[in-house]
């Protein structure tokens, strides 16, 4: 097994690297071009940038974005963790596997239906489209995802310090918030993040349930890239490049740094 | 005591399930018994099971399926090299970065990659094959489909392949296996779980993809996905769209329970 790759391996590794990247940097070179086509890079300039930053439809769009990102990552934490704790404290294996079941529904299902099925349940209940409705389902598919990074924490956890708190006479909250909770702060920082990603990259849910006048950065994207080619976008994916990847390497740490955490994760 | 614990944690959490698990699931099933006009009505099952719906069904399950055989035809030897090579997990993260990418932008760059006067184009013509129509074609859909979905097969079969225990190679080669025969009879049955959930991970998002078809398939290949998008969205046919959603939901626990792990 310790056999080194040949020359054949090698070429294909880099063909398949290639690939994987050559589109996203013909978006980025794109970015800095005088044209306003795809093709022909013509010379240089950072108009396209200027374009973006300038455009305040677009930044509120972002602010959009980031708003509900880091409010349904947050809120689906609180509500993952607790779910990881249920799911924990139910000591009946076979509630547990149903409630696990129940649980990953939502990952596994196809986008078009969450968005579909979530669009009928906010009409309705009378949720309005919009702002809230995008939070909610952001929120509703991000829990699975954080129950999944929370709960082998809390089954790597020895029973025996919980029963240890209790005997030493810290009361339940104690217990939850000086033994539990630190115990398995990796897996919720793991489980953040996961749902921050899942909301800043969902596309298809969004675009059921917002509704006209609000806008995430996926749809507006969409809706920009379905009339054509603007390099705008081609400046607004280099900017969300970068961003990604600080992104990337902010979780690649955290995960670093608590090795044992739950492995790497992919986005949606 | 312990009871009371439980249930103070279950109750968000069994409302979340209630509320955009099980009710979700139910509503549609409920609107797919309704016409645009909201009377009940078994017309949606009926007009599923007419020759164009049912052969849009089948196309999209065939490119599906297409997606998916040439995903793992490229993903399984790239994972299977990238566990052989030195600094492993930097090329492995490598692989994955692409997929944190919005894939929205990922298709777009294609819109220029594969356009008329685009670099595809240039490399056929200097080749002397001449300009073609790459976009709005099935080419186009297929290359961008698979290209989004490489990291998210290439993944569960690296992680199997690492898992594997190595000795057994060892031991197949000790015993006079020729390279293929050890590929065949030890390392795929092995991984063979890494491959299911791939292809999990694969074929129900190529099912219902709608954004890729629109972007650069044009209206030539319509998928499930991009039915229930149709009805939902455009034609307001909710009823149509739910019972397509139905068959959606069927599909997939059908793919589920196929790809299910062995324990």
């Amino acid at each position: 097994m310790k056999k080194k790759n040949g020359l054949g391996p090698k070429i294909y590794l880099a063909i398949v690297f290639v690939i994987l990247y050559a589109p996203i940097f013909y978006l980025m070179v794109y970015s800095f071009s005088s044209g306003d086509k795809m093709y022909n890079f013509e010379g240089f300039t950072l108009n396209h940038y200027k374009e973006v930053l300038q455009d305040t439809r677009l930044l509120i769009i972002v602010l959009n974005t980031l708003v509900i990102a880091l409010l349904s990552a947050a809120l689906s934490t609180i509500l993952g963790v607790c779910g990881a704790l249920a799911i924990y404290y139910v000591r009946k294996l076979r509630t547990q596997n149903s409630l696990l079941t129940l649980n990953n529904v939502l990952i596994v299902s196809s986008d078009v239906v969450i968005g579909a099925s979530f669009l009928l349940l906010f009409t309705i209940v009378g949720v309005k489209l919009g702002f809230v409705s995008v939070l909610l389902s952001h929120i509703a598919f991000s829990v699975p995802i954080v129950v999944l990074m929370v709960l082998p924490k809390l089954n790597e956890m020895s029973p025996t310090l919980i029963d240890a708190a209790r005997d030493l006479g810290a009361s339940r909250w104690d217990t939850l918030s000086k033994v539990i909770l630190p115990f398995i702060t990796p897996g919720i920082f793991a489980g953040f993040f996961m749902a921050l990603t899942y909301s800043l990259d969902d596309f298809a849910v969004t675009f059921f349930v917002t509704g006209n006048g609000f806008s995430t950065l996926s749809v507006e994207i969409y809706s920009r890239a379905r009339q054509g080619i603007s390099l705008s976008i081609n400046a607004l994916s280099t900017l969300i490049f970068f961003a990604t990847m600080m992104m990337v390497i902010g979780y690649y740490f955290i995960a670093k740094r608590n090795q044992r955490g739950a492995g790497m994760g992919v986005g949606k | 005591m312990q009871i009371r614990t439980r249930n103070l944690y279950l109750i968000p959490y069994l409302t979340w399930i209630l509320l955009f698990v099980v009710a979700p699931i139910l509503l549609i099933v409920y609107y797919s018994f309704f016409n645009v006009d909201g009377q009940f009505t078994l017309g949606n099952y009926q007009k599923f099971f007419t020759p164009v719906y049912l052969k849009m069904t089948l196309s999209s399950f065939w490119y599906a399926l297409l997606i998916t055989i040439i995903s793992l035809l490229i993903a399984y030897p790239t994972a299977y090299w990238l566990t052989k090579t030195k600094h492993k997990q930097l090329w492995l993260l490598l692989i994955i970065l692409p997929s944190w990418i919005n894939l929205l932008l990922k298709a777009y760059a294609f819109l220029g990659i594969f356009g008329t006067y685009g670099p595809t184009n240039k490399l056929l013509e200097s080749l002397g094959i001449g300009t073609q129509q790459i976009l709005f074609t099935d080419f186009s859909f297929l290359f961008v489909s698979v290209y989004i979905f490489i990291p998210f097969m290439i993944l569960p079969i690296y992680n199997a392949l690492e898992e594997m225990n190595h000795s057994l190679l060892d031991a197949a080669n000790d015993l006079g296996a020729s390279q293929w025969t050890t590929f065949r009879r030890v390392i795929f049955p092995l991984t063979l779980d890494g491959v299911k959930s791939g292809c999990q991970a694969v074929f129900i998002p190529a099912l219902s993809l709608f954004m890729i078809t629109r972007l650069v398939a044009g209206n030539r290949v319509i998928t499930l996905g991009t039915a229930i998008e149709q009805h939902f969205l455009v034609t307001q046919d909710w009823g149509m769209g739910a019972t397509i959603a139905v068959f959606l939901i069927i599909a997939m626990a059908f793919i589920m329970m196929l790809t299910r792990k062995r324990k």
